[in-house]
């Protein structure tokens, strides 16, 4: 990399696609994911800026370190879990605005950056020195484990099909031959893709780790202020780049003329919908049924899905 | 108003405590975060936790066990935080208010922002009481004291 990318690299980071401007949309969107809920539950529901407020009260509040608790896993993974979330936006929303920049591989380093804020829970959890964060952790870790393999079989499926482990070739390949959720293994992808996507943002019925009722939030029942402020930051993040990267790789191609980018908005939403519906309509279920749907359904769609997109399907 | 402060007035993360209550005002609390009064649409939310917590809202006249518990939630909760008193009996102790049972009211143990009367309080005081904490709605009673005559 030539010095003269350097600052466009910061740019990229910081302010777009990068921290602020996925930060303030995935907040927007947490504020869409709680309007829908309280739609559902018969509720009005927040005013539009109540994800903004939340996080300027918590980066406004004191933060108390547990005592004895070691202070770089404490307080690194909050931004651990930051930094995940920003790459994996950098590198989603690239692929999209300038495909010549996507490196081969960049689908593979998605799946590991991403996993980045569900291990910075991990060590947050693990060393807030409190019952409720170790078994947040060890339950986290349970389910890391699980999802991981369905969602990488839902990648290897897309790269099957596309040919490739770059981002832009799997756009181009869509733009070529239509988008792959419109194959059979594709749509199976999708599927397992979903089922995923709902486990890495914490959501109902997959909260398990943090479980407000029984766990009062697990890995972040020690985290008062600008640590919990991060890491929800991470989480609205989240929502925002994987429900797009899920547009992305299944649903069919964007191009830069008005209709498609509606489109793209269209199905953004519909993807959206889908995982808040899930969300508000189901009960949490237990870590050990949990696994089994991971291990024993979803991951063996997955590798159907593999499969079938190996013959072609 | 900076910013920070309205934040804080639009974000309210409230920590239910009993202290020692019969339950009367705990479930005027809880109706008041019912779908009915919907208390989402201020900002406000039930946490698990006193480490997320901007608000306690303490029912009950604070029996002698529960005074050092209480203490110790209070300094779990991050500053800047408020303590709201929901019912008679943190209002100076209720009908408990000379038992040797109770340390006679909230004030005595922690500083009370606002006290909301009632045995039990109706949801909507509840929510006009944290309103009122945060200086949205005006003032409606004051506080009087008054000497027994000997």
């Amino acid at each position: 990399m030539s010095v003269s990318a350097i600052p466009l690299a910061i740019f990229y980071t910081l302010v777009f696609p990068g921290l602020l401007f996925t930060g303030l949309i995935g907040l927007w969107l947490t504020w869409v994911d709680r309007k829908v809920t309280a739609i559902v539950q018969s509720r009005v529901g927040p005013p539009w800026f109540q994800p903004y407020a939340d996080i300027g009260k918590l980066l406004g509040k004191r933060m108390t370190i547990p005592r004895g608790a070691p202070l770089l896993g404490f307080l690194g993974a909050p931004v651990l879990a930051v930094t995940g979330a920003t790459l994996t936006a950098v590198i989603v929303f690239v692929a999209l605005i300038r495909p010549s920049a996507s490196f081969v591989g960049d689908l593979i380093v998605l799946v590991y950056l991403s996993a980045l804020p569900a291990i910075a829970l991990i060590i947050g959890g693990a060393s807030s020195r409190s019952p409720f964060g170790a078994i947040g952790a060890s339950r986290e870790m349970s389910m890391v484990l699980a999802y991981e393999a369905g969602f990488l079989l839902a990648v290897i499926t897309v790269m099957i099909h596309a040919g490739s482990v770059r981002l832009a070739d799997v756009h181009a390949y869509q733009a070529a031959h239509g988008s792959i959720a419109g194959s059979l293994s594709g749509l199976l992808a999708l599927v397992v893709f979903i089922a995923c996507t709902q486990a890495k943002l914490g959501f109902l019925p997959f909260d398990i780790s943090e479980a407000d009722t029984e766990l009062i939030g697990g890995p972040l029942a020690e985290y008062s202020g600008a640590g919990l402020a991060l890491f929800k930051l991470a989480r609205a993040m989240l929502f925002l780049v994987l429900p797009t990267l899920c547009v992305l790789l299944f649903l069919g191609p964007v191009t830069a003329n008005v209709a498609s980018i509606l489109g793209f908005l269209v199905k953004l939403l519909a993807v959206l919908v889908v995982v808040i519906l899930i969300k508000a309509t189901h009960a949490r279920l237990r870590l050990d049924q949990a696994l089994r749907f991971f291990w024993t359904r979803i991951a063996v769609v997955g590798l159907v899905a593999a499969g079938l997109a190996l013959l072609g399907l | 108003m900076n910013a920070l402060d309205w934040c804080f007035k639009k974000s309210i993360w409230v920590y239910h405590v009993n202290a020692g209550a019969c339950n009367g005002c705990d479930i005027e609390i809880l109706n008041a975060l019912t779908p009915y009064y919907d208390v989402e649409r201020f900002g406000i939310r039930l946490v698990h936790t006193p480490r997320h917590a901007d608000a306690l809202l303490v029912t009950g006249p604070v029996t002698r066990q529960v005074r050092e518990r209480l203490l110790r939630l209070y300094d779990a909760t991050p500053e800047p935080k408020l303590v709201i008193g929901v019912g008679s009996c943190p209002t100076g102790g209720g009908i408990w208010h000379n038992s040797y049972a109770t340390v006679g009211g909230l004030g005595k143990v922690l500083p009370v922002n606002i006290y909301i009367p009632g045995c039990p309080p109706r949801p909507e005081a509840i929510l006009y009481g944290v309103a009122q904490a945060l200086g949205l709605v005006p003032q409606q009673v004051s506080p009087q004291e008054y000497a027994e005559v000997t």
